[in-house]
């Protein structure tokens, strides 16, 4: 039942008053609206932008943010509305989805930011209307590419120490950058592969007279020459096939894959003819196997990437090909039979039959026109006129179709190198900062000697002064000095930081006194503190830190902060030796209330 | 290939046999005024001022009634003619010109908002049969007063306001009585929304036998037709009937 249509549930009902006489049994009782509220307006505030709908437009989903309980947490009571922290321009489709039962997608707009917003008020994007369908699948589909490739040059870049021998090896071949081993083995075989092919050619050109006899192709005259690099090659190629047989995880699958297959056949001509002799009867055979030579040239599609999009393309236009191929034939075939026919009259003429005409029209519908089959009578160059018209036609249609796919594919392969190569700048970028940043709580570390003893002070100007860091950042210090805390060992054979001046020592024991007259701010019951427990110890740097320890007691979600405070210490020794160390309450010290973050802002 | 818009005309051969247009989708050929209007217009003499009336008035019209809109009374003449309150309305309102834009209902629309109430059966027949009930001046049209008169009587009215009300759907005539023909065809109708796939499976007879009871219960002087005194009399001495037409009293 669409949305808007719900409005008319009242009528609906009120229309049951057809049935009630004619009904046999007692009616059910109607359900009774426990809380009947008059319908009233809410004010949607996301980030500014004030939207104001009625609540029965928004309960018309109760299984959304918006039209269950769960937009009382956004309830802001000071203003008396809902305030969202998001995007107000998806917000508006997302509103007008709830006004209109229709989901609507915004060209304009970044696809997995509109996911985000969706996935947050609770709509399911499969509901998204007609209309925009169409373009949020393409969309989507294009993210998903774009996620799936970095995700494959992510697996292809990242190091996993424990690969065995083997998986090495066949990263090696599928991906000549991983090693030099690889790049070494890659540029080998493409050498090879060009050598054996220009042999090849070379062996059948003439290479001038002997005298005492006719002349004799190259390849007869230094056939022992062109034998060892045969030979060379061939032995190049079978290591090569073997290794990657060995290699592959599936050996089943590359057996059958394409590549395999023309390795195969490009080495199987030598070694057939190894095997057999100067046999009279099979060498025609053996001379026709040596034509499988030629296929060591498609080797080279491991070596190029056009050439693999172009046998990508190749496969993907299969249809249009094979309907380029089914009009020709069609063509071919009407222009021969009327050939064929137009020309019987006149003498002498070539046109035998039609299969004799096909020649024909195939030379002249691709505009080749070798003259060897020329039409004598009238009606024959008529009609051999329109043919040479049509086929340029025939031709010409789905040609377009074929190019821009390849066009497409090649575009798409460019995109996603210039992805990867953006994205290697972009992470280096990232791990600059990161170190940046980690070398900041360095930093800091050595100076939390200085921004605690300010704290200590107690005064809010001082202790703005020594902050040179957000409340985030220092308490995100806080947080991994607890944690260093917790996993330092409590013998005293840890490196120090740069030790503070003797001067400054005596400072601390001052300001620490100072405290005890002062109400601690990170203490809870102040109250009960006796001043003994303010005993400072100048060295012993075991004591503080088993304080860290999580008490077995307490709550295991607690973090960190609670966990110190149950053991009542208020244990900030600035370095790891604790030089200088308040030392830690009794151990059984509860404290009531719940995790406060009484470190964290002491800190 | 890939881009085939219009995939049925594209997939068979109907257009080579004639009957089709596949770009356009309509039979193919030109009307009689089109052909006369190209013909005229490939003679020289007559330039482009010729035949403007030839021009389709069909878009037109439609165009016309697209854009008709009925707008309602004052709220304050249909408070006093109904029983709603005035928020009531407000929200009858929205509610209304929501599905109908164009402040009047046709009798397809009437259908169709219907039965996305009754997906599992044909509520098309009964929803005939309301339209027919809502429209009181029979213009083939329910403007949002006749709306809110109907449910007014329904919701808000007495039980004997509600009782001539459906004594009114029944009468499909309105002729003032129900003959068993008429009683038949309501019958089916509430039937048919039922739907096919029920259990246990509804029986042909099963609306002519309703209706035979129907005739036994309320016809108390047997000449096979009811009349509204005779309606309203079976219906108030039935219990159940009185207890059901509370159940409006608390739809709005």
């Amino acid at each position: 039942m669409a949305a808007g249509v719900a409005a008319w549930l009242p009528f609906a009902r009120a229309a049951a008053i057809g049935w009630m006489p004619v009904a046999n049994c007692p009616m059910p009782l109607a359900p009774t609206d426990k809380n009947k509220r008059q319908d009233e307006l809410i004010v949607l505030n996301v980030s500014g932008r004030r939207f104001e709908t009625w609540r029965t437009t928004l309960e018309r989903y109760p299984d959304t943010l918006l039209g269950s309980t769960e937009k009382e947490f956004f309830f802001n009571e000071d203003t008396k509305e809902y305030f969202f922290d998001r995007d107000p321009e998806v917000f508006r489709c997302v509103l007008n989805f709830y006004r209109t039962g229709k989901l609507h997608y915004p060209r304009y707009e970044c696809i997995s930011a509109y996911d985000d917003e969706l996935a947050f008020y609770g709509i399911l994007p499969e509901i998204i209307g007609d209309c925009c369908y169409e373009e949020y699948k393409d969309r989507k589909r294009e993210n998903a590419e774009r996620l799936q490739d970095d995700l494959d040059s992510e697996n292809n870049q990242e190091s996993m120490p424990s690969l065995s021998f083997r998986q090495t090896m066949w990263r090696a071949f599928e991906n000549p950058h991983t090693s030099t081993m690889a790049l070494v083995f890659y540029y080998v075989t493409g050498f090879f592969i060009a050598v054996s092919v220009i042999t090849n050619v070379v062996e059948t050109v003439p290479c001038g007279t002997v005298p005492g006899s006719k002349e004799l192709p190259c390849g007869e005259r230094y056939s022992v020459a062109f034998f060892c690099l045969d030979t060379a090659c061939v032995m190049i190629f079978t290591v090569e096939y073997l290794l990657r047989l060995f290699a592959a995880p599936s050996r089943y699958r590359f057996i059958r894959s394409v590549m395999s297959i023309i390795d195969v056949v490009a080495i199987m001509p030598y070694y057939i003819g190894l095997v057999m002799t100067n046999n009279e009867d099979v060498s025609g055979a053996f001379v026709t196997l040596r034509v499988f030579r030629v296929f060591r040239i498609f080797k080279f599609s491991r070596h190029s990437q056009g050439l693999r999009i172009l046998g990508y393309t190749l496969k993907s236009c299969a249809s249009e090909l094979g309907f380029l191929l089914f009009s020709l034939t069609m063509a071919i075939i009407i222009f021969a039979t009327v050939m064929f026919y137009a020309e019987k009259g006149s003498s002498a003429s070539k046109f035998t039959s039609i299969p004799a005409s096909f020649w024909y029209t195939i030379v002249t519908m691709t505009t080749l026109g070798y003259g060897d089959m020329v039409p004598k009578t009238i009606a024959g160059k008529i009609f051999g006129s329109i043919c040479s018209l049509s086929g340029v036609l025939v031709i010409a249609l789905p040609v377009p179709v074929i190019v821009s796919n390849f066009s497409r594919i090649y575009h798409q392969n460019q995109r996603a190198d210039k992805r990867r190569a953006q994205k290697k700048a972009r992470l280096a970028r990232i791990r600059v900062a990161k170190t940046g940043s980690s070398n900041a709580y360095l930093h800091s570390k050595r100076n939390g000697l200085l921004n605690e003893a300010l704290e200590l002070m107690g005064t809010p100007e001082e202790a703005h002064v020594g902050k040179t860091t957000s409340l985030i950042e220092s308490q995100h210090h806080h947080l991994l000095h607890c944690l260093e805390k917790t996993t330092v060992s409590p013998s005293p054979a840890t490196p120090t930081p740069p030790p503070p001046l003797s001067g400054f020592r005596t400072h601390i024991l001052k300001l620490v006194q100072l405290q005890k007259s002062k109400s601690v701010p990170f203490r809870v019951k102040s109250s009960e503190e006796a001043p003994e427990e303010w005993a400072v110890t100048e060295v012993g740097p075991a004591l503080p830190c088993s304080a860290l320890r999580p008490h077995p007691t307490l709550h295991p979600s607690h973090g960190p902060f609670s966990v110190t405070e149950a053991k009542g210490s208020a244990c900030q020794s600035p370095s790891s030796n604790g030089q200088i160390s308040r030392s830690c309450y009794g151990p059984q010290r509860r404290i009531s209330g719940g995790p406060t973050l009484v470190l964290g802002d002491a800190l | 290939m890939r881009g085939q818009g219009r995939k049925e005309s594209l997939s068979d051969s109907r257009d080579l046999d004639g009957s089709y247009d596949q770009l356009t989708g309509h039979p193919p050929g030109p009307t009689k005024k089109a052909l006369k209007q190209r013909f005229l217009q490939l003679l020289p003499c007559c330039g482009p001022q010729a035949l403007p009336s030839v021009s389709e008035n069909s878009v037109e019209d439609d165009f016309e009634l697209s854009t008709v809109c009925h707008r309602p009374e004052g709220l304050e003449q249909l408070q006093e003619q109904t029983k709603f309150t005035r928020k009531e309305l407000q929200v009858l309102y929205r509610g209304f010109k929501n599905e109908c834009p164009s402040g009047i209902v046709s009798e397809e629309n009437f259908k169709q908002i219907y039965s996305q109430f009754f997906p599992q059966g044909d509520s098309s027949t009964y929803a005939t049969f309301l339209f027919n009930a809502f429209d009181t001046n029979h213009d083939g049209s329910v403007n949002f007063e006749d709306f809110v008169a109907g449910l007014s009587v329904i919701l808000r009215g007495t039980i004997d306001d509600r009782l001539n009300w459906a004594f009114n759907l029944y009468d499909l005539n309105k002729d003032g009585c129900i003959t068993k023909e008429e009683m038949l065809d309501i019958m089916k109708s509430i039937y048919d929304m039922m739907g096919k796939y029920t259990y246990p499976a509804l029986r042909e007879e099963a609306p002519r036998e309703h209706v035979e009871s129907f005739f036994q219960k309320m016809d108390r002087n047997k000449d096979g037709v009811v009349t509204i005194e005779e309606f309203i009399e079976s219906c108030q001495k039935d219990e159940n009937i009185m207890r059901s037409m509370q159940l409006f009293d608390n739809v709005i």
